[in-house]
């Protein structure tokens, strides 16, 4: 029978030469909250593991010298839950890392694994796209960066190139009067996948929006960025016209499909709600501070 | 009988006897159990939902190293159709043989076609990908509207409907008075058509089993199910192995509802562990659960119901089409034969219809089938109740059944407690309360009711005292609802000694003599009655025992406290002998004290529950929420009331799950599209309220205790309950389940639209 061989290399240059060697029959494994369901399922069967999770940059949160904050790609939502700071800067983005799965995956399961995964449904991608977060990956050929939105390729694909790894998230330093927040429509109340998923950035001053980005997910064949509706939002005080205005490009963004989870129609309808639900929780937070 | 008075034991919420190794992981579920040698079971199952087998080449599987034995339908105890029923309880072993292992014809996406054993479950599963079978494909039909087509593609061309062969596999009806001329005489007629999906039982333990068969043939089970004793018969039956020579020993269970009534793996894994030598264990997957194993069945229903200004129904109608699934069994009865039961209607019609189609076929699953008939009828029930201008549980009380009313399935009811269920849920808090304010979501209060006939049936016990003077009870019923501690209770209420001196335990096929399956709401009735008999006869020995000793006629010793007493001062002066002094001296005074009895219980008096229910909807998003829940029954006696409880409240979520999201969904190729618990949208903690429970106890009067059945009850009325709220709250009536978000958000959206119009 086939056999597995796993490694957990100490350092990011050992990881790479490894992954990159083992080409396409290698996995990397975070939390493992993804990839040991589908092997067991028998979707996929890697020859080889990379176990990532000794590598210390990619299992450390840092505050930056600019006031940002740098997040190993296999931080589990746990950790990232229990840092001093960053659920206060990063409200948003900080609840739906912590939407993946039950209590006990959020021991294990990481925001890099959840969008490595591929899945137009994954809960943090909207809210990290809307944070604005950038990933640095690392391949055989060096460094590079590249924006959230940039990474899934569609279901189950991403646009890092063969043999490069997601290290870490990096997440721009918050001006006064920032706000963010994640909505998820699922039909029950936790334990579910996302029919529907909207991540709001914003930043408000003196009554006027100023800066805002949405991020969709789960209506699409990737998570989106839907520039339209930010752009509806700033400059605006939020009124209702410009809401339906938001929630109208986010309906116009969607191009969801009819399956199991939800319907064609459903979604485009509930992009709409949920914008306008995100967007009043995000600003109260922006103007609360 | 006497019913026992003054309880210290029964009705106490002791501890359960399986509670600490549960909550500590020791407990042995099916999974659990191996043996030294064991190889694994795997299953090819049929990618197609109806084809004909052609042939089947094993070879290259055989030759896999690591591969031991191979089983087909050959290896199977054929049941020919032709040659009629060969029932076992209410299956039918021409279905089950052919469930466990398709002969002619694979008949739903998973249907078992071979089996092999190897070393290792990755081998057993590489070597069913080297299995050839020759398929004839043929067209297939899954939902009920399109398998009773005229044109439809038949299953068993064997089936004749009307002379022609037919997806309709049987019919069933109850009839009272006449339904033409009690329709005449009504003043509101309401007519609705329902339509409800297949949704699945649900336990989190996987089917699994642990088979040995040594040389000699001598085969022992170790699997987790509702009947150790179904067990050993049907494996004997499919494998030919005599009852003597099968020893089923019962794991715990981790959840069953019915789906644990029939065998899946245990005929297969027995004829692989004969044919290797080796004990072989196999463990379904989740996907083969869902795929595979129940669940219940998908319903298309339409009830009539006729009253007068005053509020009496004087006709009712009722047509219930029940997708059976790959072969023929659904539980038409429950749905025909219960949903019109609470009520005392003159003329009444109620039909049932067994529709076979290519899905899995189905297994019982909590009151089969009276959860489907309930939601038509009490859906019905509401809209009346509404347009006499009635309140809906007045509207109930009314019509409700009562001592003497004659039921549409036959008998004349006993004392029966419905209307106190009905009074109870008017007068309680909840029904009370104002519903709230939802802060711009709509909330809605719904009522419904429901029945299940409960059941009696063979059970058997052995109560032993041990030398120490305690007590083991063996019983020969897999636990599933807590009946080990309702068992302790009485035992220990009826020696008058401490629960904590009791033990109860469940038997294996071989050590406890035949008792009937865990279903039908049976368990605590029928042992509690075999298990008082039993005491009642220690009882007697005890005293004669004391008698021996004092030297006086054993009429004039009497049994309290856990002691033999003399009777009254004229009996003599004696210290009491206790149970453990009893015990000490059982060697010189004739020997072991144990006695046990075995019966085919009877008087087992049906369940009656009324529930009341609280929806808040979030109408942008379609979502409904129960925010509130009451359910009531006639428990007959609460020998547990925590575990009553537990029942109550365990069947409201299920009914909830049903209701709101949960369904089978089929992609365009006929395959389960979401086998597996991520979107098989169960209930989960957070999504529901703290159901709360009242009993009304009305005991039953043929029975040492007092009691009734309750575990099935408790799901009958809450498709209903949940849909009348949701209409209370929207105004608008759902005839289909489940009320998922897109269809409420749906069908608030056309009202939006028509109201523009």
């Amino acid at each position: 029978m086939a056999e597995i061989r796993y490694l957990a290399p100490r350092s990011l240059d050992e990881a790479i030469g490894a992954f990159a060697a083992a080409g396409s029959a290698a996995r990397i494994l975070a939390g493992g909250t993804d990839l040991l369901v589908q092997m067991r399922s028998g979707m996929v069967a890697p020859g080889v593991i990379v176990d990532i999770k000794k590598i210390p940059e990619m299992t450390t949160i840092e505050e930056t010298s600019d006031g940002g904050f740098r997040i190993g790609a296999a931080v589990s939502g746990a950790v990232l839950a229990e840092h001093a700071r960053f659920g206060k800067v990063w409200p948003g983005v900080l609840e739906a890392v912590n939407l993946i799965g039950s209590k006990q995956v959020q021991g294990r399961a990481s925001a890099g694994g959840n969008l490595c995964n591929g899945s137009p449904a994954g809960d943090s991608v909207p809210a990290m796209i809307a944070a604005g977060a950038v990933v640095t990956v690392q391949g055989p050929n060096g460094r590079r960066e590249m924006k959230v939105e940039e990474v899934p390729a569609g279901p189950g694909r991403t646009n890092l190139k063969p043999g490069e790894i997601l290290v870490s998230f990096k997440l721009p330093p918050r001006p006064p009067g920032s706000g963010d927040a994640y909505l998820r429509m699922i039909p029950r109340t936790e334990m579910d996948i996302a029919v529907v998923g909207i991540g709001v950035s914003l930043t408000i001053k003196d009554g006027v929006c100023t800066a805002a980005r949405v991020g969709l997910g789960a209506v699409a064949p990737t998570a989106l960025l839907v520039e339209p509706a930010a752009k509806a939002l700033i400059g605006t005080k939020l009124d209702a016209a410009a809401l339906e205005k938001a929630a109208e490009a986010c309906r116009a963004a969607c191009r969801p499909i009819d399956d199991k989870r939800g319907t064609v129609a459903y979604r485009i309808k509930t992009a709409g709600v949920l914008l306008k639900r995100t967007v009043a929780i995000a600003a109260k937070r922006a103007t609360e501070k | 009988m006497n019913v026992v008075t003054n309880n210290k034991w029964i009705g106490q919420r002791t501890i359960r006897p399986d509670g600490m190794d549960k909550v500590t992981g020791r407990a042995q579920f099916a999974a659990d159990f191996n043996m030294p040698g064991q190889i694994w079971g795997k299953i090819l199952r049929s990618p197609h939902p109806h084809a004909r087998i052609r042939g089947i080449n094993t070879s290259k599987a055989e030759k896999l190293p690591g591969v031991k034995a191979v089983v087909t339908a050959k290896d199977i105890v054929d049941f020919p159709i032709e040659k009629g029923a060969v029932p076992l309880g209410i299956q039918d072993m021409r279905w089950m043989c052919r469930n466990v292992m398709a002969r002619e014809k694979a008949l739903f996406p998973g249907h078992p076609v071979a089996a092999v054993a190897a070393t290792t479950e990755e081998i057993a599963a590489e070597a069913c990908k080297l299995i050839e079978v020759d398929y004839e494909v043929l067209p297939w039909t899954i939902e009920i509207e399109d398998a009773i087509k005229p044109d439809a593609p038949v299953l068993h061309e064997w089936n004749k409907w009307e002379g022609k062969p037919s997806n309709i596999v049987g019919r069933l009806e109850h009839k009272k008075g006449d339904i033409a001329e009690g329709f005449k005489q009504a003043d509101v007629v309401i007519e609705r058509t329902f339509t409800t999906r297949p949704v699945h039982q649900g336990y989190i333990e996987p089917h699994a089993c642990t088979i040995s068969v040594a040389g000699d043939g001598k085969t022992t089970i170790w699997s987790s199910s509702q009947g150790q004793f179904m067990v050993r018969a049907m494996t004997s039956l499919l494998t030919g192995i005599p009852q003597s020579d099968i020893r089923a020993i019962p794991a715990e269970i981790g959840g069953g509802f019915g789906g644990k009534t029939i065998i899946y793996l245990e005929p297969i894994a027995t004829m692989l562990a004969k044919k290797s030598g080796r004990p072989v264990k196999m463990v379904m997957t989740r996907d083969e659960v869902m795929r595979a194993t129940g669940p219940t069945s998908a319903s298309r229903s339409t009830v009539k119901i006729g009253a007068t200004k005053d509020g009496r129904i004087v006709a009712a109608r009722g047509t219930f089409y029940l997708q059976a699934g790959a072969l023929p069994g659904s539980p038409i009865r429950g749905a025909a034969g219960c949903s019109f039961t609470p009520y005392d209607i003159p003329n009444l019609l109620s039909e049932g219809y067994d529709v076979c189609s290519n899905r899995s076929k189905v297994a019982a699953y909590r009151a089969p089938g009276a959860p489907i008939g309930a939601y038509a009828v009490e859906c019905v029930m509401d809209e009346v109740a509404e347009a006499l201008k009635i309140d809906p549980l007045d509207f109930r009380k009314i019509n409700g059944a009562k001592e003497g009313t004659k039921a549409s399935h036959g008998p004349v009811l006993p004392r029966i407690g419905y209307i106190e269920t009905v009074e109870a849920a008017k007068a309680s808090p909840h029904y009370n309360a104002p519903l709230g304010d939802g802060h711009g979501k709509p909330r809605g209060r719904g009522v419904a009711s429901g029945f299940w006939f409960n059941a009696g049936g063979e059970s058997s016990a052995q109560v032993n005292i041990t030398e120490d003077g305690n007590v083991v009870v063996t019983t020969g019923h897999p636990d599933i609802g807590g009946s080990r501690a309702a068992i302790a209770n009485i035992c220990a209420e009826l020696l008058g000694i401490d629960y904590s001196r009791v033990s109860v335990i469940i038997g294996d096929t071989q050590t406890v003599g035949f008792s009937n399956l865990t279903g039908g709401s049976r368990v605590l009735f029928a042992s509690a009655m075999v298990v008082t008999q039993s005491t009642e006869k220690i009882i007697q020995t005890l005293r004669e025992r004391a008698a021996k000793i004092w030297n006086i006629d054993p009429e004039a010793v009497k049994w309290e406290n856990g002691a033999a007493h003399p009777s009254s001062p004229n009996a003599g002066q004696f210290e009491p002998l206790t149970l453990a002094e009893l015990a000490d001296k059982a060697p010189a005074m004739g020997g072991p004290i144990g006695a046990g009895v075995q019966l085919n219980t009877q008087g087992a008096d049906g369940g009656y529950g009324t529930h009341v229910c609280d929806v808040e909807i979030d109408t942008d998003l379609g979502i409904a929420r129960v925010i509130r829940y009451t359910a009531v029954q006639d428990v007959g006696r609460a020998i547990h009331p925590g575990y009553v409880e537990g029942q109550l409240q365990g069947g409201v979520v299920q009914g909830i799950g049903w209701a709101l999201n949960e369904e089978y969904i089929y992609n365009k190729d006929g395959k389960v599209d979401n086998a597996g618990f991520l979107d098989y949208r169960m209930p989960v903690c957070s999504d529901m309220p703290m159901i709360d429970c009242i009993m009304v106890e009305i005991p039953n009067p043929k029975h040492p205790q007092g009691v009734k059945g309750v575990g099935e009850v408790p799901v009958v009325p809450v498709m209903a309950a949940v849909a009348n709220a949701i209409y209370n709250a929207l105004g608008i009536r759902f005839y289909s389940l489940p009320m998922s978000p897109p269809k409420i958000s749906a069908a608030l959206d056309a009202n939006v639209k028509q109201a523009a119009e």
